[in-house]
């Protein structure tokens, strides 16, 4: 087999190399296709808002007001990797929401203290429907419709119906910003700095990856390649930069954009490289041969619901604190959000395929659309009759790929590549007599 | 229909799949009334060729010709296929659990009257189905509760209730015990009297030596001959030379036994059917292991033999009711399998599609996935040290893939097998439970798998290997227990064991076990 021709053959080969930016996993060629598609929606919303989509105080808008439906995405993508749905998770939002308010307006806690009361609920409430469903083995679609209805009530219950104020330092986590510190630039220095230090990191983690790559004789991207992504990222990095710290006097990057910035980070590392992430895919792949593999699978599933519902109470707390109040009607509808931009990032309602970075670009992709509909004054009954469209022929058209078996269009182009490769040559067999198999067996005297 | 004009023709078959070509202009042919062996190694493409036959890759995935009773045919998808009288029974069993016999038969094809089901039709045919296949079941019972060996001649039925011309066997035996596979032999020995002309793949080539009438060989994705049994003379060294490209001296690697102390001993073991509660599935057994051992054990299928290793494998199967295991003469407590593994114990399950593996998973990642301590720092995975060792076991294994980020389900069957026991050698076990380990495994892996096992033994380690094949067990074996209704009815020494004596424990309840 000759090696794919020449620069045309190098060039899909730099496709196929571009795809590992994007998360690991199985389906990491989605979330190729699905970045794509997040690109070219924001083009079209910026082209036809006459470039308000990508103004400093739509930016600045759109992470504060889609922040906690892609916290609750994170968890979300855990639990449809296991093989669950959450419905409960708007309900728990609120619930936590109302008791905070009311812990500080009533019981006058301190706010950081409220906050970690809200954790706390969480984790109680947690534990109960982990509980369910692992345990006593209800499935979570019944347990959470019954925690949808539980912990609504429960909300209506504890604020008689009312909307709850909360205090100003609280509502940081919501509607704060970055401070102004330093000298005065025209810009955000704290933002700015942000911005900087991702840049670097960007650059430093693709230098390590090429290191480890080369350690491990892996076939690795011809150099160009790299350094066309890292150009690329760090652009968008930087552009994004200079329009969040551009904003209005006293705006900034969100405070809530932050912590879901962390979010994002510590549990991309969590699926992807801990052994708990591990047992989460193993879980939902399959059952059965996970706990042959020595996984503990009710304790996977109670850790994974646990988990979903502290992020919903993270959610309905940064949410109160944006809106300043909490309030009967929160997080109605927060959980099909939540899914939809799980399904759109690539995951499968049969288990074991999704990743968080995934999650995030389809949950990006939904606010995108959300923000950029509303700009040109949709009205909210049509952007839901949009939003359902995109849900069904984005996981239509991945749907119908892989049965088609091809992954998608950048798959396509990638086939002929993959084809040419050639595969590592298998020695033909010699007389297994002279070649014992393990290399560390110790040869076995003849009699 | 004269005997011997050609029922099907495949001509300069091509497939490829990212990454791999899984076959390159092959090329065979099928005399009607024959019954056409394919063979060769594991990955050679068998499998593929006869999906791409019956139109599990439809026309328009592969290129080349398919001449099937003198016309050119292309098949969309499988029902295509069936609606021309070609039908394929899958090397994986493709019945729903949970149905019964008869609606598994006409799944799909259900006898109709006035738009609803025709139960009393399709009971009807069943029956005469059944009694065609050699089965005398009730066709109500559910496929769950029939052993494999039924379950494969209902899979038979099935293809027989739609006027099949061609059946395609895919390792048909490969789950069977003998005397189940002698009767699935004979029922295709038997159709072939009756017009019905078939393809069957197998790594067992005994049976095959025993009814094919002619035999392909692939290699690597290439034809590399066709055999006439009877004029060629074909034996099963003559079938090797040609799937391997040599000869094989003998089928078990020299060894000399070095056995020391016993090191593992489950006793007085006795274990309740998860549901049936008043079903003992394992009665009283005690079973030893020395270190440097081979330890045999041998039952019909349904014997208990499964179970009573799942059971001692961190009670991952039924109900524990009372017995002890010691190792190194202390006793231990395996109360899950985390445990189970922590003490050293590994349990390579027979069933690798529903308990051995992750089919979703890439093989790097099914490797390490019963020992992620090994390569983990605390919680956090090494991406470097798992790409590394996956790709060690890889190569002594030979898993013959394009790279080990491929998913296990691309895998042909006999290198998924490959690496469920990589996965198990990956744990380092002290204690190797082996069930049914070279199922579907061609000649050429079986020795170096045997070879595989004898190194773990001569480094101390203990073995025990339940097989339904026998010759396997008395040619690597040191000691054999027989086991029959869950119970321990007899130990041998291999070199004392001959296969009749070792049938009649399988079969009967016999002398008390004196335990050596
Ligand atoms: N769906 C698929 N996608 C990618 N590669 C595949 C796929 N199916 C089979 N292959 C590859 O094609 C080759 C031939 O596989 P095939 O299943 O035909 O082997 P086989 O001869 O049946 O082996 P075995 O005896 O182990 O069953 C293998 O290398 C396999 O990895
Ligand atoms: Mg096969």
């Amino acid at each position: 087999m000759s090696e794919s021709t020449g620069r045309a053959g190098r060039v899909r080969a730099g496709f196929t190399d571009l795809k590992h930016i994007f998360g690991g996993g199985q389906s990491d060629v989605r979330q190729f296709g699905i970045l794509f598609s997040l690109i070219a929606i924001i083009a079209l919303f910026q082209w036809s808002t006459n470039g308000l989509t990508l103004s400093s105080g739509n930016l600045i808008n759109l992470v504060s007001q889609y922040s906690y439906i892609l916290i609750l995405a994170i968890g979300m993508v855990m639990v449809i990797i296991c093989g669950h749905i959450d419905l409960s998770v708007g309900s728990i939002a609120a619930f936590v929401g109302i008791v905070v308010a009311i812990s500080m307006n009533s019981w006058h806690f301190p706010w950081p203290l409220a906050i970690l009361f809200g954790v706390f609920v969480g984790v109680v409430i947690g534990a109960w429907q982990g509980f369910w469903v692992a345990y006593i083995g209800v499935p979570a679609f019944i347990v959470t419709l019954a925690g949808m209805l539980i912990f609504r009530g429960g909300n209506q219950v504890i604020g008689n119906a009312n909307t709850v104020p909360v205090p100003p330092g609280f509502t940081t986590i919501g509607a704060g910003y970055l401070p102004e510190i330093g000298p005065n630039t025209g810009y955000n220095n704290l933002t700015l700095l942000l911005g900087l230090a991702i840049a670097v990191t960007v650059v430093l983690k693709e230098w390590r990856a090429i290191r480890v790559q080369v350690s491990m004789g892996s076939a690795h991207a011809p150099l160009w390649v790299s350094i066309v992504k890292v150009v690329l990222l760090d652009t968008v990095v930087l552009f994004a930069t200079m329009l969040f710290a551009g904003g209005r006097e006293g705006t900034s990057f969100p405070i809530s954009g932050i912590i879901l910035g962390v979010l994002v980070l510590a549990y991309s590392f969590i699926t992807r490289n801990t052994i708990f992430g591990r047992h989460v895919y193993a879980v939902g792949g399959n059952r059965l041969a996970a706990e042959l593999s020595g996984v503990k699978s009710r304790r996977v599933n109670f850790m994974v619901m646990l988990n979903m519902s502290v992020l919903s109470a993270l959610a309905g707390m940064i949410f109160v604190a944006r809106s300043v109040a909490s309030g009967p009607q929160d997080g109605i509808g927060w959980e099909l959000d939540a899914i939809a931009a799980v399904f759109i990032g690539g995951a499968a309602v049969s288990g074991g395929i999704g990743t968080v970075t995934g999650s995030i670009i389809g949950g990006l992709v939904m606010a995108v659309l959300n923000n950029g509909l509303q700009l040109e004054g949709v009205g909210a009954d049509k952007v839901q009759i949009i939003k359902g469209m995109v849900l069904l022929i984005a996981v239509g058209v991945d749907v119908w790929n892989k049965s088609q078996g091809r992954p998608s269009i950048i798959g396509f182009l990638t086939r002929n590549r993959n084809a040419a490769a050639p595969a590592p040559a298998e020695p033909t067999r010699k007389v297994p007599r002279n070649d014992p198999p393990h290399p560390s067996r110790p040869l076995v005297p003849a009699p | 229909m004269p005997a011997n004009h050609t029922i099907l023709e495949m001509r300069s078959i091509t497939k490829e799949f990212p990454g791999v070509k899984a076959l390159s202009d092959v090329s065979m042919a099928v005399q009607a009334g024959h019954i056409h062996a394919i063979c060769g190694e594991n990955g050679a493409g068998k499998s593929t060729l006869m999906n791409v036959l019956s139109g599990v890759h439809p026309a328009g995935s592969y290129t080349g010709d398919i001449i099937f009773q003198g016309e050119h045919v292309q098949f969309k998808d499988i029902g295509s296929s069936e609606a021309a009288g070609i039908v394929i029974i899958h090397q994986e069993l493709a019945l729903i659990p949970e149905l019964s016999i008869t609606e598994n038969i006409f799944l799909g094809n259900e006898p109709t009257k006035h738009g609803a089901i025709d139960w009393v039709t399709a009971k009807r045919r069943a029956l005469e189905l059944l009694a065609r296949v050699g089965l005398e079941d009730n066709p109500d019972t559910q496929i769950k509760h029939i052993g494999v060996g039924k379950q494969q001649l209902v899979e038979i039925a099935k293809a027989l209730s739609k006027s099949v011309k061609l059946l395609i066997l895919d390792e048909p035996t490969a789950a069977l015990n003998e005397a189940d596979s002698q009767h699935l032999l004979d029922l295709i020995r038997g159709l072939k009297g009756k017009g019905i002309s078939s393809i069957m793949i197998s790594h067992k080539l005994n049976e095959i030596e025993q009814v094919a009438d002619s035999i392909t060989i692939l290699r690597d994705g290439r034809t590399i001959e066709t055999l006439n049994v009877k004029a060629d003379g074909v034996n099963e060294d003559r079938i090797i030379r040609g799937m391997v490209g040599r000869s094989l001296e003998s089928r078990f690697p020299d060894r000399t036994p070095h056995i020391g102390e016993v090191f593992f001993e489950v006793r007085n073991w006795n274990v309740q059917h998860p549901q049936a509660a008043e079903r003992m599935v394992v009665k009283n057994s005690t079973i030893t292991v020395r270190r440097g051992e081979i330890v045999g054990l041998a039952g019909l299928m349904g014997a208990g033999r499964t179970e009573l290793a799942m059971s001692v494998f961190g009670r991952s199967y039924g109900n524990f009711i009372s017995g002890q295991i010691f190792k190194d003469g202390e006793e231990i407590h395996l109360r899950n399998v985390s445990e189970a593994i922590e003490h050293g114990l590994a349990y390579v399950s027979e069933d690798r599609k529903a308990l051995g593996l992750n089919l979703i998973d890439d093989i790097k990642r099914s490797i390490v996935s019963a020992k992620l301590s090994k390569i983990s720092n605390g919680q956090v995975v090494s991406a470097p040290m798992e790409y590394e060792l996956s790709e060690a076991y890889r190569k002594s294994l030979r898993i013959k893939t394009p790279s080990v980020d491929y998913g296990v389900r691309k895998l042909s069957g006999g290198n998924q097998q490959k690496v469920v026991l990589a996965k198990w050698m990956f744990s380092d076990p002290d204690l190797l439970i082996l069930d049914e380990p070279t199922r579907g495994i061609d000649v050429g892996a079986k020795y170096e798998i045997y070879g595989i096992i004898q190194a773990l033994a001569a480094q101390g380690k203990g073995v025990v290997m339940i097989s339904s094949e026998l010759p396997e067990l008395l040619g690597l074996t040191d000691r054999i227990y027989t086991i029959f209704e869950g119970a321990i009815t007899d130990c041998i020494p291999t070199d004392q064991a001959d296969p009749e004596a070792l049938m009649k424990s399988m079969t009967s309840a016999k002398k008390k076990v004196q335990s050596t």
